[in-house]
């Protein structure tokens, strides 16, 4: 792998349950718990789970959005774990983020041009006809027309207004972009159009994405590597063709053939687990993930597996994947 | 297999209009298709393009005003649903033909046990006891597999799982044994892994029960792995339909085409990384501002002089392959 440009080791966040008149503490979330990974330097690192599993608060802890309760957040390699908001500021420059709902993360009552300048105003970077001329310039490299700069947000279409989005990210030359689920609430043929707009960005740019979406179709077209989360922890990371070809964690298996593939005479929808994502307040004790794998042995509901290499780079948090021994594949 | 055969729903011409401040819009423009029983049609398409307005206005339920259904029949096994007072529509919506909706959460009532709310959908439409109503409850909870379907029918909806919820909307819409069911993407607001139950208990159930099922979805996938014939919906009108095999093999549509290039694939094998998606130039048009030719046109790379100028007729070509585009028999040559 190339040079590492974020680094996350032992990331955990956890948030207080509260009940009561008096607002005692009655129990935790473990949203995320124990999650390590890098990012290289452009790079695209795929983040994939189910809804609760903790991706979006990863996501928000590298931004320090969300004060992570323990762990290390490394941005070029320095820890910007502890920064102060003042130290922390010159950063900011090199990370940013795209959000899934393009409706709610735009100013109802600025203008797209105000919204995508002002980043470069904030940061005293331009002002005036150089301010103009550079938000300019961003719309035309996300395929907007200058000229829709006065326009408002309710003015653009669901697509347009993720373009706005992820021109204002863009606004200063960040080396790290978060794309949290930036294309699920798109229509299937304009998620294809921010897509492909999003990989022509990084090889331009040559900046580093963290993709984090529900999408397995969505993370494997646009990801170098994939990471699978449940219940806080990462239990499988590798390059995305090794992933996809050989997938070592029963829960990555399941996820695979769930996905509706779109081909009749690939019939073949086999739901591999059974029930529901346990809640993340009282998460099963060993193994999250033993209360609905097919394989789930005695050990796994009291040894919590950590990731293991098994070999290549891909990494599985997987009793089963210790020494040869590896769960089936997909029937 | 005479059954099989029985035709259970028969939409001919059905139009349904919005009146809005910025206009009239046809949301709903000429749209036929009938369903056998047993039989799974998918109705495919992006926001906005009358598909969910077509499944309310099957159920009668368009909201007028804005709404208005201003022309064709809806005929379920033999009756007029159009015709029909509100009185008597009532007597079948829930019975005959019920729906599912997307988010389990806002359609089921939130202050009411989740047994009570079958056990009253099972009154309205039958004279019994309550008792032996609720027991109809357990029964159609253990029939889409909630475990412990006893206690579960004493839980209030926000006990249970966005899995476990459209479950119960299930057992509540199958509960009176319906010729037909609506679903209106069932398995959107769902998890992946939660879909495949989710999706494979529905067509286990209609196997069963032998239902007739309209499934909205805007999901290909989901469309190629349960229906047995498909309609694309564009801008309001039926713009293709076919058999679930006929239409991914050989799309007849330039917009179905699209659709279909432009959806990422799981790579089965070594796709190069980051391969670019065929993307569909342009949004969906506005349905107040029709142009008079084919609405797809200004977005379509096959588009001729003539598509802009008159909408193409829905020909059938082959094996009830029906498609409305002008450049429908050579488009295998040229795209």
């Amino acid at each position: 792998m190339t040079e590492a440009l974020l680094e996350v080791t032992d990331l955990t966040k956890h948030y207080p349950v509260r009940a009561g008149v008096l607002r005692r503490q009655v129990g935790t979330v473990h949203a995320v718990d124990g999650v390590s990974f890098s990012v290289g330097v452009g790079e695209t690192l795929g983040l994939v789970g189910e809804s609760g599993c903790g991706k979006s608060t990863v996501a928000r802890s590298v931004l320090r959005l969300v004060e992570p309760t323990s762990g290390h957040i490394r941005l070029g390699g320095e820890d910007i774990t502890h920064l102060s908001k003042t130290a922390l500021r010159p950063h900011r420059r090199s990370m940013q983020i795209v959000f899934q709902d393009p409706f709610a993360s735009l100013n109802p009552r600025m203008t797209a041009g105000d919204i995508v300048g002002e980043p470069l105003a904030v940061h005293g970077l331009a002002s005036g006809k150089a301010l103009e001329a550079r938000t300019a310039k961003l719309f035309e490299q996300v395929g907007l027309r200058p000229d829709q700069m006065r326009s408002f947000p309710h003015q653009f279409s669901g697509g347009q207004r993720q373009r706005i989005c992820i021109a204002r990210a863009l606004a200063l030359g960040p080396r790290l972009i978060v794309c949290d689920e930036p294309v699920s609430a798109l229509d299937v043929s304009i998620q294809a159009q921010v897509i492909n707009l999003l990989i022509d960005l990084q090889r331009q740019h040559g900046f580093s994405y963290l993709f984090i979406a529900h999408d397995l179709a969505v993370v494997a077209h646009i990801s170098h590597r994939v990471a699978v989360m449940y219940l806080g922890r990462i239990v499988e990371i590798a390059d995305k063709d090794e992933l996809f070809r050989n997938p070592r964690h029963p829960y990555t298996q399941a996820l695979l053939a769930s996905v509706p593939i779109a081909n009749p005479l690939a019939k073949k929808l086999t739901p591999l687990v059974d029930g529901d994502v346990p809640s993340p307040v009282n998460p099963p004790s060993g193994c999250a993930f033993h209360t609905r794998c097919r394989f789930a042995m005695e050990r796994c509901k009291i040894e919590r597996p950590g990731l293991m290499e098994a070999g290549d780079g891909h990494h599985v948090a997987c009793l089963l994947n210790e020494g040869t021994g590896r769960p089936n594949s997909i029937p | 297999m005479k059954e099989a055969t029985d035709l259970v729903l028969e939409v001919k011409n059905l139009k349904t209009v919005f009146f809005t401040n910025s206009g009239l819009f046809k949301a709903v423009d000429d749209v036929s298709f009938t369903v056998r029983r047993g039989e799974t049609l998918a109705i495919v398409g992006e926001s906005g393009c009358g598909k969910s307005v077509t499944a309310l206005s099957l159920m009668r339920l368009v909201p007028d005003p804005p709404g208005r259904i201003v022309g064709g029949s809806v005929t379920l096994e033999g009756t007029e649903l159009l015709a029909l007072d509100e009185t008597r529509m009532r007597a079948i919506r829930g019975n005959r033909i019920s729906m599912i909706f997307q988010e389990p959460m806002t359609s089921l009532n939130p202050v009411m046990r989740i047994g009570d709310q079958i056990a009253e959908a099972v009154r309205l439409h039958r004279a019994m006891p309550n008792r032996e109503a609720q027991d109809i409850a357990v029964e159609m909870l253990r029939l889409v597999r909630i475990p412990e379907p006893a206690r579960r029918a004493r839980e209030y909806p926000h006990q249970l799982s966005g899995g476990m919820r459209q479950r119960a909307m299930i057992a509540m819409a199958l509960a009176c044994r319906p010729a037909l069911l609506i679903a209106d993407e069932p398995t959107t607001a769902l998890d992946v892994t939660i879909q495949a139950q989710i999706l494979a208990l529905i067509l286990d159930l209609q196997k069963e029960l032998g239902t007739g099922l309209v499934l909205i979805t805007h999901d290909l996938g989901v469309v190629a792995q349960t229906a047995q014939r498909v309609i694309v919906m564009y801008a309001g009108k039926k713009v293709e339909e076919a058999s679930v095999e006929a239409l991914f093999a050989a799309p007849k549509h330039p917009y179905t085409r699209g659709l279909m290039a432009s959806i990422p694939a799981v790579p089965a094998s070594g796709l190069a990384a980051q391969a670019r998606l065929n993307e569909i130039p342009g949004t969906v048009p506005s349905l107040v501002r029709l142009p008079p030719g084919c609405p797809f046109a200004p977005r379509c790379k096959l588009a001729i002089k003539h598509c802009e100028a008159e909408y193409p007729p829905l020909a059938d070509w082959g094996g009830g392959h029906l498609a409305a585009c002008w450049r429908a028999a050579e488009i295998a040559e040229v795209a």
